[in-house]
């Protein structure tokens, strides 16, 4: 049979099982990077990746450079934090996160921009190095990288493939599915150069031979940009249906080599290490300017904001700074989101730092920002349908509502990856995501309960 | 007709005669001896089923009050001393007392003193909410206000107070069976000694961040300056993490 003329999106690759496709509305798309000067205090908090907390190195009255380790890692999954800043330390104390709570953080006062000398601060492309795996491992522990995509996983800890298993592709997560997002989009435009020496860099320290680039079909000149300088190399570049969450990199793996991550597994199970654009090209500053992890592009994005935009930010700046400098804070506005709309955080207060992890601002109105009424079960099962992972959502909701945590664990809740699919599409608002992330707390509990 | 009658009767008779032979020889060989004392223990306990106890229910809590020799710690809170010295008798065994029991919300953060800066509007259950942030107040240790105490006591004895925000424990109908005590994130319930008249001497408060910052979120805030502590003369008063906490065993005022 003749396929039809529009079939060319039928064709393209996208991972198989469920996914939503909700408006894109990347307003700051196109808008280039924008360095945000520092503001006149930044907190810096001690716990920015997922693990243990860093231990603190400095005490109050200190004086700090750019760049300097201010906490060391406290442990293999752990990593170091530096000052994002130059100038005094003020306070070592509790300070409000994205978390919601106060926690520990530093508070640096602003004098001057020191850098430590180590840091190349030239913007002249080193494309190759001479480093060994072992090496570039740990210059990127050293720099304090961790995953950028928002779930924070210490780098270095990635790139340590486990005995018995064998990394074969590198795969860099460009796809920046969730809607509003473009901090991704305008580092693979503005730094491809930087970026595919940043995948040389990485396939070194993984020891393979093979990596893709996949990006979603909706940022046609980021996959131009990158095919342009991976060209004639062993890095491909592939285009993929706009489909939500294919950022996952259980269902960018599924989309781009057809492999299935086993239920509790990792995709190093399948022979694949995934990384995003953002920390590629903070694995290349690392590596080849000595350059820290103490900035990054944040997206701050919203209907009524004056002027979207993405920003290079160092870590610490409270969001207020950053909505400030993207034209002030909207009256309209209700909720300020820290991540996207998918799977961000609603923020509870406007002081709190932007991290390592903090991908975009993301600014909503009052209609936009209120749930609605929570209406009973229909059994319509679409949130079957849409389900990346193959769960059932409504009943691990139910399961979770009546305490049933052992049956939650049967049902693999564990394989959920939040990425709330089901409660968007939920026709009934029923609060799906909510319940099920209590059922994995209680259930992580449960199996931790069971190892002691 | 008539015929096939009777034989429908005579086979169904003989079927049933064969079985009920049959069924009478298994009851016996797999008979399961029980304790008729437990039948007895069980009918005394309030049939509440409420597990204040620590046991399955009240079947199960009569199991271990027949089986076991001391009574140490067994203790029905629903029933309180009067349906324990009842099961003694029965039984033969001697209760141990224990002073009547009340559950207190350890939280006066009302709208009044602790200010709300932002609404919630995610699952309405307290363990999420918690999950998420301090609150729609700035303290992390205040009381949610989402219900989940409520929802858990089988007395009718804890409801939310619309105007303060906070629940309210009836003390006439709580059994102190402790389950708003589990169901509560934050661990801001506590079962205290019922004192005479209904006096209520404890700290309504759990914060345990220093004076300024509690103070900050919430003007009633125990600020930990130790005044009670030092002022006490019956040692019944301990300060920890910036919170005075007042031990119901050792207080003298009643």
């Amino acid at each position: 049979m003749k396929k039809p003329p529009n079939s060319l999106s039928m064709r393209l690759k996208t991972f198989a099982r469920g996914g939503v496709h909700p408006p894109e509305l990347k307003l700051s798309s196109g808008q280039p990077i924008e360095e945000l000067a520092p503001p006149e205090t930044v907190v810096i908090p001690l716990s920015q990746h997922l693990g243990v907390p860093s231990e603190v190195l400095v005490a109050r009255g200190d004086e700090v450079k750019v760049g300097q380790p201010i906490a060391s890692a406290a442990g293999f999954v752990s990593t170091n934090i530096h000052s994002s800043v130059s100038g005094k330390v003020l306070k070592v104390d509790n300070f409000m996160d994205s978390t919601g709570y106060r926690r520990m953080a530093v508070q640096i006062q602003v004098e001057g921009d020191t850098w430590i000398d180590t840091v190349d601060r030239s913007d002249d492309l080193v494309p190759k190095t001479v480093l060994s795996g072992g090496d570039i491992r740990k210059k990127i522990l050293e720099a304090g990288i961790v995953g950028l995509g928002g779930a924070t996983f210490p780098s270095h800890v990635k790139l340590t493939v486990p005995s018995g298993k064998k990394a074969e592709y590198l795969i860099i997560n460009g796809v920046e599915c969730e809607p509003f997002l473009t901090a991704d989009h305008a580092l693979m435009l503005e730094r491809s150069d930087e970026l595919f020496s940043g995948i040389q860099i990485m396939m070194k320290g993984l020891g393979v031979e093979k990596a893709i680039v996949g990006i979603e079909n909706n940022k046609p000149d980021a996959i131009e940009a990158m095919k342009r300088v991976t060209a004639g190399s062993p890095v491909k570049v592939q285009g993929l249906k706009v489909k939500y969450p294919q950022g996952g990199e259980k269902q960018l793996v599924q989309a781009l080599l057809k492999r299935e991550v086993p239920s509790g597994g990792l995709p190093i199970d399948v022979g694949v290490v995934v990384f995003n654009v953002g920390t590629v090209s903070a694995v290349y500053d690392a590596v080849m300017k000595n350059r820290p992890l103490i900035e990054r592009v944040v997206t701050v994005t919203g209907k009524s904001l004056v002027n979207p935009s993405n920003f290079r930010v160092r870590i610490g700046t409270p969001v207020s700074h950053l909505i400030e400098a993207a034209g002030g804070l909207p009256e309209q506005t209700a909720k300020v989101i820290n991540g996207g709309p998918m799977m961000g955080k609603a923020l509870a207060s406007l002081d709190v730092p932007v991290v390592k992890g903090t991908s975009g601002i993301l600014l909503l109105d009052e209609t936009e920002a209120r749930r609605k009424e929570v209406l009973p079960c229909i059994r319509c099962a679409k949130c079957i349908g849409v389900c990346p992972m193959g769960l059932e959502p409504y009943l691990l909701m139910t399961l979770s509502e009546k305490a049933m945590y052992e049956r939650m664990e049967e049902e693999k809740v564990l394989d959920c990856i939040e990425c709330g699919s089901c409660s968007y599409t939920c026709p009934s608002s029923r609060p799906l995501l909510d319940y099920i992330r209590l059922g994995k707390g209680e259930v992580n509990k449960l199996i931790r309960a069971r190892k002691s | 007709m008539n015929q096939t009658i009777l034989y429908t009767i005579i086979t169904l008779v003989s079927i049933g005669a064969a079985a009920s032979v049959i069924l009478y020889l298994v009851a016996q060989r797999f008979k399961v001896y029980e304790d008729p004392r437990i039948d007895e223990a069980e009918e005394a306990l309030p049939a509440a089923n409420c597990g204040g106890c620590g046991f399955a229910g009240c079947r199960n809590f009569a199991e271990a009050l027949v089986k076991r020799d001391s009574w140490d710690g067994l203790f029905c809170p629903v029933g309180g001393n009067e349906t324990m010295a009842k099961v003694a008798s029965l039984l033969g065994k001697e209760a141990i007392e224990q002073a009547p029991r009340v559950a207190v919300v350890r939280c006066y953060g009302t709208p009044e003193f602790r200010p709300r800066y932002n609404v919630y509007d995610g699952a309405h259950t307290c363990t999420i909410a918690h999950s998420l942030y301090t609150g729609e107040g700035g303290c992390p240790h205040g009381c949610l206000g989402e219900g989940d105490c409520v929802v858990v006591c089988d007395f009718d004895a804890i409801h939310m107070d619309p105007v303060t925000g906070l629940p309210e424990v009836d003390d006439e109908k709580c059994t102190a069976c402790g389950a708003c005590v589990t169901a509560c994130p934050r661990d801001i319930i506590e079962l205290r000694k019922k004192n005479k008249k209904d006096r209520k001497i404890y700290v309504s408060c759990i914060n345990e961040e220093k004076g300024a910052v509690a103070k900050k979120n919430c003007s009633v805030a125990c600020i930990g300056c130790s005044k009670c502590f030092k002022v006490c003369p019956y040692e019944a008063i301990t300060m920890n993490n910036n919170l005075a906490f007042i031990d119901s065993d050792l207080c003298k005022l009643r």
